[in-house]
């Protein structure tokens, strides 16, 4: 079960990270998301995963039973998904802005910044 | 009310901002009451912070908790002299940089929610110096990062729309490798308190879970705080913000990835037992060596500055790597030279550019004659970062070189010399381009730098020449600093309670 | 977009939601829900109404400008935070109240602010692209 879970993570993983290393900003945002994802599911696998019994305390209790799920790594995952979700809605908002403004969201026609200051001529300033 | 407030003086540099931060979304459209809110949030911050040194001066660690969780369940905030003496230059800088803003800061950047963000952005630095729960450290990188992100966009100009999506990508990569170090840890040890983590750590088997964790730490500090080969995203992106952002950046977001890896690496794990001292070595010599490069070549003020924090980075890290207490001693001292240096030097870009129109370099000029006052206040933070004595970066730079040649490390040591004389170098190009020669363009008359900003560029100045001509409290402050960072007995001994069993709470 | 019977349902569509989101919210605290999902719930509530009937209707019926929304749940949160800090030395320790069968907590303030955060904070993020659209 492990190492199927694992061997998941790991697709996920690798595929978001060939997403990363595209040129296309929607393509990273898109990979930056599954990257979280992935290492969403590492948290969960961190928890060890053994029973299926939720992490509630039934009426009545005052404590958990032995044999629940580990509330934390839910409560990690879930903090990091809400996290994970407000960066995701931020960069899509900057990924339309610039394109918006850029007219491009291939980074190879994002260079605004390097052009500032640069020691070398810019590239339109070239012969 | 005074008891009160010591008692829970860990919360307040972390509360006060979040609040000023609310209180000033609320009056989005009112500018004008923004502002009043931020100045006033800035004072007490900074009151707040010096009160927290004070106290923890006094009394040692402190260690509050949230929720009314004891330790290792709950999350707690602990301030020892490392954390206090970071929120306090926090407060020194956030104080100096925002009456600088009060010349600087455009309308249209007051209108797109600058004060919030900056205030929120104060926030997540403070929470990430005082937290000592390693999952809570995530989420202040986080608040910090997402802030940061807004502050560096709010111009919407193309230049930090692109540097926006570069540190972005970069800086989102990053805190996602240490997401994933943090699970590792926990899937090892089961625990996320840094305290008990330390107690727990020893007598873990070693696996490769935690060395895997130890490098995803590092890589994930190391990209926050511009260690070589990972340094790329910071000289592309700091320059295009206004210059009370880029100061407050340039000053404060880097040192916090190397105040946790300081932390992390004393506390957690240590430099020696996991095996990557060697690394953190050529890491070290790599980021001050390329740092000072890549500066030599520039041509911007504002990017061979971002080029040099990228280079003094790697005189903090030596310490790490030598990690002897005169060594820790050094690079605590370092940094918070280093801050009050760096931030001053950005904001010292700000009035040059004020003064001259340009921040290029081959177009100023001639400002040592139409503007001496600003030419006095360049030189001290300059040959300060240059380590001239008898400035402040003189006794950092010795502190950590001595230690560096007590370690027998010598040809870090002089490596880190001969970056010292390159980054002379660079200074002194800033001068001679744009102080010493003459004018390339003909105006008769330099334009007025405004109050504030000359009120901020010389209290920061003061500052440095203060601890430039006594060393000797700073540098027995950064020793006992340092010795708490070695020995974490007293930090164990604060945070968990004597009984680690614990009544649980219904 | 221009379908009349979305336009005509979105009035309805968005109260329900609305109620809904309420409902989770107050819920939260027991059974699953919460401020965050509560949130998101009226958050979509205000997006159906300004896909069906225009960015500026759900400006209008929001009444406050998103920004201010996410600055009051960010006061929320903080003051649900502070009387455990007086009653219990901890802040965030929640202090509760028993009124007959309901359960009354600073829990509630504090997913109350967090309800505000999130809407105010997808608000401000989707009015702006759909004002592009």
């Amino acid at each position: 079960m492990h190492l199927l879970f694992a061997f998941a993570i790991a697709i996920v993983a690798g595929c978001s990270l060939y997403l990363i290393l595209s040129r296309h900003i929607v393509r990273i945002l898109l990979g930056v998301t599954m990257l979280s994802a992935a290492i969403n599911l590492v948290i969960f696998l961190s928890g060890r995963i053994v029973t299926n019994v939720p992490a509630v305390i039934r009426a009545g209790e005052s404590s958990l039973s032995a044999d629940a799920a580990n509330p934390l790594p839910q409560a990690l995952v879930l903090t990091a998904i809400v996290i994970g979700f407000s960066l995701t809605a931020f960069f899509a908002a900057l990924a339309l802005q610039t394109y918006r403004s850029l007219g491009s969201v291939d980074t190879r026609h994002i260079d605004a910044a390097e052009r500032l200051g640069s020691p070398f001529p810019a590239a339109k300033d070239r012969p | 009310m005074t008891a009160f407030l010591t008692l829970h003086a860990p919360l307040w540099p972390v509360l006060l901002p979040i609040f000023g931060a609310g209180l000033a979304t609320c009056l989005w459209k009112q500018r004008r009451a923004q502002r009043l809110v931020t100045g006033l949030c800035i004072t007490l911050l900074l009151a707040a912070s010096l009160l927290l040194l004070a106290a923890v001066y006094q009394q040692g660690i402190l260690a509050i908790r949230f929720g009314g969780w004891n330790a290792p369940f709950g999350v707690v905030f602990v301030a020892d002299a490392l954390s206090a003496a970071m929120v306090a230059i926090t407060g020194i800088l956030a104080a100096a940089v925002m009456t600088f803003g009060l010349a600087d800061i455009r309308r249209r950047e007051e209108q797109a929610g600058f004060y919030p963000l900056m205030l929120g952005m104060l926030a997540g630095v403070n929470g990430a110096f005082l937290t000592g729960d390693i999952f809570n450290l995530y989420v202040w990188f986080e608040v910090m990062l997402i802030t940061a992100m807004g502050l560096l966009s709010i111009g919407r100009n193309r230049a930090r729309l692109d540097a926006t999506v570069r540190y972005a990508v970069l800086n989102l990569f990053s805190t996602l490798l240490f997401l994933t170090g943090v699970a590792l840890l926990y899937g090892a040890t089961g625990t996320l308190n840094m305290a008990d983590l330390a107690r727990v750590l020893p007598e873990t088997e070693p696996s490769i879970n935690l060395t895997l964790s130890a490098l995803l730490l590092l890589c994930g500090f190391g990209i926050k705080a511009g260690y070589f080969p990972l340094f790329f995203w910071l000289p592309a992106s700091y320059h295009t913000a206004s210059i009370t952002v880029s100061a407050i950046f340039a000053g404060l977001l880097t040192k916090v990835g190397v105040y946790a890896c300081f932390r992390v690496f004393t506390l957690i794990f240590s430099v020696e037992d996991s095996g990557i001292r060697e690394i953190v070595a050529v890491l070290a010599a790599g980021t001050m060596l390329f740092g000072v490069f890549g500066a030599a070549v520039q041509w911007d003020v504002r990017r061979i500055l971002s080029f040099h924090i990228v280079s003094q980075i790697g005189y903090m890290l030596l310490g790490l790597a030598i990690s002897t207490q005169a060594a820790l001693a050094g690079a605590i001292f370092y940094i918070i030279h280093h801050i009050i240096v760096k931030a001053n030097l950005f904001l010292l870009a700000g009035a040059i550019h004020r003064a001259s129109g340009t921040f290029d370099l081959r177009k100023s000029g001639g400002l040592m004659y139409r503007n001496p006052l600003l030419a006095a206040l360049f030189l001290v933070p300059a040959l300060s970062l240059a380590g001239l004595p008898p400035l402040s970066g003189f006794w950092a730079k010795f502190l950590v070189i001595d230690a560096t040649f007590r370690a027998g490390e010598h040809w870090l040591a002089g490596l880190a010399l001969f970056v010292g004389l390159l980054t002379l170098y660079s200074m002194s190009k800033i001068w001679m381009e744009a102080f010493w020669k003459k004018p390339v363009l003909p105006r008769a008359e330099a334009r007025r730098v405004p109050r504030p900003m000359l009120l901020a560029i010389a209290s920061l100045g003061a500052l440095t020449l203060v601890i430039g001509f006594m060393p000797q409290p700073l540098i027995l402050f950064s020793q006992t600093a340092a010795a708490a960072l070695l020995d974490p007995s007293a930090y164990l001994s604060a945070v968990l309670p004597a009984n680690p069993i614990l009544e649980a709470r219904p | 977009m221009n379908s009349l019977i979305f336009a005509a349902f979105s009035r309805i569509l968005f109260i329900l939601m609305l109620a809904v989101s309420l409902f989770v919210l107050y819920r939260g605290h027991n059974e699953p829900g919460g401020g965050f999902v509560g949130g998101l719930i009226a958050a979509a509530g205000f997006a159906t109404l300004a896909l069906a009937r225009g960015v500026d209707v759900a400006r209008a019926t929001l009444r406050f400008e998103p920004m201010t929304v996410i600055g009051f749940g960010i006061l929320a949160a903080l003051l649900g935070g502070l009387p455990g800090l007086w009653l219990d030395d901890s802040f965030l320790a929640h202090q509760w109240a028993i009124l007959g069968s309901a359960h009354i907590g600073t829990t509630l303030l504090f997913d109350i602010g967090v309800y505000l955060v999130v809407l105010g904070g997808i608000l401000s993020l989707i009015l702006r692209f759909y004002e592009g659209l």
